[in-house]
């Protein structure tokens, strides 16, 4: 299936930072899901705690409030062998006024050897990923990225489906405000998928054809032959901003149920990055059902993370020693 | 006449077939007008033309039309009924029976009750409400906004789904053009109308009528119909940008006019309606503070109406609509900038229209159109034409008989026509909804 790279391979992988999954190479992306599918095998086998990061500190910096991330990237952190810092934000100096960039200038001045950044701001982690001297992960800014997400549906992918090219996978829901829908159109398409996204025009970004996506308002015939069904989260105060009426009708044309799933292919798999609004993007059933692999992305999150983190890592060890 | 309509009510016959012959047939969906006939089977239109001018099928109960109209029945696109909420000023039932004397066999009732439509279970109220007590075909406009607020979007896909023909914000506009936007690219998606009231509130605030020498010598608030047209300009431009289907409901100004004539020539899905007060009516009509003339849009000058027929006549308005807004002495008999705004308009709909083409501004056909198929096409209905299998929705009228208004034999349960005492040429003689009569002027015979 797929080709086990070596542990120790890091010029593979030879970013500093993951701040986007626009611009990353088919084979980049390949290291880094062979690197997590070990980890994943890794952890599934009992494997014990590995020491890649042994003496390494890792910062967990999320000014949006985050339960699964943040304790995906400790975890795999900790997996790792790195000592890993959660920084509450929301106490933080930050609400005293600081502007993000003395906010890393100062954490910088700690020396860490990898941020991990949630910022509520489009860009925000690129610009923090400036001023700092180690590597940065973008774990979600504003409705721009989250390249682990991408990541890991792409590993959950490739190992339900044993493969990712030519594959149709229809991302559905609020592709206006979501990260996640940005990343997988980027990733996706990289790797050979053919991306569709179903939302009501209202939740759709302008020139949305130009995001490298068929476009369909209409679900039934966008899920139609579909392979993977990746639903997204829709935020409760879309409806109060007048993007979609209510909670009802969202899911009675956008919902995804068994009568909308059955027009995609037999064995099509559903995707939802979490968390879940049951009865507004996704029914009870479906969620819990066999096709369901939103279990799977979770374990596959940890997996994720720690392959960008080893990649990471070899490379900051080789940008110290040239330092 | 009242009784009449209601001994017609119960003589209810479906299957036999009915021949008009003798006719004026005009159709100005196939732009026929010619001496012909009309059979009428199964409430459908069994057959027409001019093979039918004399000869009757056998069997067949004949009308003879004496050589009058036979058109299509009227759809009014625009009718504040007041049900429900407001069942003192009128029902789907009397406003019913006022279209049905009016020659107008659909009429759309605006959202605009208490409580507003804006829930799939009030659109079922409505369609059974008249299902049971109207006596033509009743479509129901839904609000586009959670209680006509402006705020936020109503279930513009499941309130089409249970029948609403069309999205409006009643007599409001959307002062947010966001949410504007947002209901005109959601709207989009289910392929459904928007009909736009459009009137800057802010720039018209309280006003009581058209801003301007009148308004000035009464001492009234005047609003500028730049409210009107700024608004329009806007949402021609969302229009431009979301790709929504948008109807203005009443424009009332030259310069409205002009931008929706400018849209039409960039091939935009835009349409626009006018109400048949802004067509036969000015400010100077106001006289001394004459509250039935005090309307929505407010009557403008003289060079506007004149702009507003010439737009029926080219074309450029697409829908001629009563606005039939039923007002009683509470809301009317105060001083005239409090007064409501509104005018009942479905019993003189076609008497009113007819008065564009006995002054030479227009064909008769031409004026049809706008009372037919324009407000079908634009609604979607299957009515509004006279062709063999469509439905038999028929109006009988004598386009020259003169007569004069009088408000008290209305059927409409308010009175505030601004027509009352005015003389009509052109009087309804029969009104026919799939086939059955439900209006017959009492002069008309029966062979």
């Amino acid at each position: 299936m797929t080709q086990k790279k070596s542990h120790s391979a890091p010029v593979l992988f030879p970013r500093r930072h993951l701040l986007t999954c626009e611009g990353l190479s088919a084979d980049e992306i390949t290291v880094l899901l062979d690197l997590a599918d070990q980890a994943a095998d890794h952890i599934r086998q009992g494997g014990r705690k590995r020491d890649v990061l042994a003496g390494r500190t890792l910062i967990n910096l999320f000014f949006e409030s985050s339960t699964r991330t943040q304790a995906s990237f400790e975890m795999a952190g900790k997996r790792l062998g790195a000592d890993v810092m959660n920084m509450n934000v929301a106490t933080s100096s930050v609400t005293k006024g600081e502007t993000l960039i003395d906010t890393a200038v100062t954490l910088n001045a700690m020396r860490p050897d990898i941020i991990v950044v949630r910022h509520h701001a489009a860009g925000a982690v690129e610009l923090l990923s400036q001023k700092v001297d180690c590597s940065v992960i973008n774990a979600g800014d504003g409705a721009h990225q989250h390249p682990t997400q991408a990541l890991l549906d792409a590993l959950t992918i490739r190992r339900a489906k044993g493969r990712i090219a030519g594959l149709t996978v229809a991302i559905c829901g609020d592709i206006l405000h979501s990260r996640v829908a940005r990343s997988n159109i980027n990733l996706l398409n990289t790797l050979g998928a053919r991306v569709r996204i179903i939302a009501p025009s209202t939740l759709l970004p302008s020139a949305p054809e130009r995001l490298g996506a068929e476009v369909f308002t209409d679900m039934w015939k966008g899920l139609e032959g579909c392979d993977i069904v990746m639903m997204l989260r829709l935020q409760r105060e879309r409806m109060d901003a007048s993007y979609v009426p209510s909670v009802r009708e969202f899911f009675h044309f956008f919902g995804l149920d068994h009568e909308k799933l059955a027009r995609a292919k037999p064995d099509a798999l559903v995707m939802h990055p979490g968390p879940m609004n049951r009865g507004v993007e996704i029914a009870s059933t479906i969620a819990d059902h066999s096709r369901s692999v939103i279990r799977e992305q979770v374990e596959m999150g940890v997996a994720v993370r720690m392959a960008v983190l080893e990649a990471l890592s070899a490379h900051l060890t080789r940008y110290e020693g040239a330092a | 006449m009242k009784s009449a309509s209601k001994s017609l009510e119960k003589t209810k016959i479906t299957g036999a077939a009915t021949v008009y012959i003798n006719a004026r047939l005009i159709d100005p969906a196939s732009n026929r007008d010619e001496p012909g006939g009309l059979l009428v089977k199964d409430g459908l239109i069994a057959d027409l033309g001019a093979h039918l001018r004399r000869n009757a099928p056998d069997g067949a109960t004949v009308i003879d039309c004496k050589g009058h109209v036979l058109a299509p029945g009227l759809i009014d696109a625009q009718v504040f009924a007041g049900e429900p909420g407001y069942e003192h000023r009128e029902t789907l039932k009397t406003a019913s029976h006022a279209a049905a004397a009016g020659g107008v066999t659909s009429i759309v009732v605006m959202p605009e009750t208490d409580p507003v439509i804006d829930s799939v279970a009030l659109v079922d109220f409505i369609q059974r409400r008249a299902r049971d007590n109207a006596l033509v075909h009743v479509h129901t406009m839904a609000a586009m906004t959670k209680g006509l607020k402006g705020e936020e979007m109503s279930e513009i896909g499941l309130l089409k789904r249970a029948g609403a023909i069309a999205f409006s914000n009643g007599k409001s506009s959307l002062a947010n053009t966001r949410v504007m936007r947002n209901v005109l690219n959601y709207a989009k998606d289910f392929g459904a109308l928007v009909v736009h009231h459009t009137e800057d509130p802010f720039l018209s605030g309280s006003a009581a009528m058209n801003s301007g020498e009148v308004a000035s010598r009464l001492g009234l608030p005047g609003a500028s119909k730049l409210a009107e047209t700024i608004t329009l300009e806007r949402d021609v431009r969302l229009v431009e940008m979301t790709g929504g289907r948008y109807h203005a409901a009443t424009i009332s100004c030259a310069e409205s006019l002009d931008v929706v004539r400018d849209a039409k020539r960039r091939k935009l899905p835009v349409t626009c309606g006018v109400s048949i007060n802004h067509l036969t009516l000015n400010e100077n009509d106001i006289g001394s503070y004459r509250t039935f003339f005090k309307v929505r849009p407010p009557l403008r000058r003289e060079e506007d109406r004149m702009a507003m027929v010439r737009g029926i006549a080219s074309g450029d308005i697409d829908v001629i609509v009563s606005s039939h807004d039923p007002q009683d002495a509470d809301t009317k008999r105060r001083p005239f900038a409090e007064a409501a705004d509104g005018a009942v308009g479905l019993e003189t709909l076609l008497a009113a229209a007819l008065r564009l083409v006995h002054s030479g501004d227009m064909s008769l056909i031409t004026m049809l159109k706008a009372l037919t198929i324009n407000p079908a096409r634009l609604l979607g209905l299957h009515s509004g034409r006279l062709a063999k299998g469509a439905i038999a929705d028929l109006v009988l009228f004598d386009p020259g008989e003169p007569w004069v208004v009088n408000k008290d034999t209305l059927r409409s349960r308010s009175k505030n026509t601004p027509f009352d005492e005015a003389k009509m040429q052109g009087r309804v003689l029969r009104t026919v909804v799939a086939g059955v009569a439900v209006y017959e002027y009492a002069g008309v015979e029966r062979t």
